[in-house]
């Protein structure tokens, strides 16, 4: 398996979620969005590289240029990622309620 | 079935913050914390000790499958009936620094009930740990602001 297919992997750099915020308004190119780092471009070129990778962008041909916008399938993983441990706890409370409940009617 | 627990881990904070409403009387959901009976039953360990006052503490056991026992203690640092517990949380054993847990129980109506659970850690690293996410500590942020413009993409 390719961890860097590991979306959660891909968005724990600060470049990287940077630039998943600077996209999210509008798609730019390559070139737009390194403009905005003080980082080499090549550097962004290889986040842009791996961000497309695990799909959190896609890239779109508008003439000469390529234009990288927010994957929003993709990005709901990410929003989904605190679940197992919410659920964990929602379910251990969801017994609490129960047996309490079946408490109170025992008395 | 709707979830009704939250959860809420901002960045670089070493805590976590558990909200959960109840259909239950504030007394009733309290009682599930300080009767060994039903503490047993919802959480499934064996109450070896639980003195539910300031200055008291408690210790609690499960069996896994293999038939191991884990135990886990505390001391209870404040105690006010059907309104607050601080407690102290640390699994016997085990490389995870003590926790400290303020548990604020509140009354919304006559049958229903809120609880908020503060879990303080050690660290921001041990948070995180416990959470047991795959990645680097400073995602949360990025997630709620990431969240943020997933829900307004889905508009």
């Amino acid at each position: 398996m390719n961890l860097r297919r590991d979306v959660f992997q891909a968005i724990a750099d600060p470049t990287r979620r940077a630039i998943l915020l600077l996209i999210a308004s509008q798609a730019m190119t390559a070139g737009a969005i390194a403009a905005n780092f003080d980082t080499a471009r090549p550097t962004v070129s290889k986040h842009l590289q791996i961000l497309s990778e695990c799909e959190l962008l896609t890239q779109e041909q508008r003439g000469r240029e390529i234009y990288y916008q927010l994957n929003p399938e993709k990005m709901k993983e990410i929003a989904d990622f605190i679940e197992p441990f919410r659920n964990m706890w929602n379910e251990r409370f969801n017994k609490l309620e129960s047996v309490a409940k079946a408490y109170k009617t025992k008395k | 079935m709707e979830q009704k627990t939250n959860v809420a881990a901002e960045d670089s904070k070493q805590e976590i913050v558990i909200t959960r409403e109840f259909d239950l009387p504030v007394d009733l959901l309290f009682k599930a914390y300080t009767e060994p009976e039903l503490v047993e039953q919802w959480m499934g360990t064996k109450v070896l000790k639980l003195d539910n006052k300031k200055h008291g503490s408690y210790q609690f056991a499960t069996t896994d499958p293999k038939g191991n026992q884990h135990r886990f203690n505390g001391t209870i640092h404040e105690f006010v009936l059907n309104e607050k517990i601080t407690r102290t949380f640390e699994m016997e054993n085990t490389l995870f620094p003590v926790q400290l847990e303020f548990l604020t129980f509140e009354k919304l109506t006559k049958e229903k009930s809120k609880l908020v659970m503060q879990i303080v850690y050690k660290s921001v690293a041990d948070r995180d740990n416990m959470l047991k996410l795959p990645f680097s500590q400073g995602i949360n942020r990025a997630h709620n602001r990431l969240e943020e413009i997933v829900n307004n993409l889905k508009k």
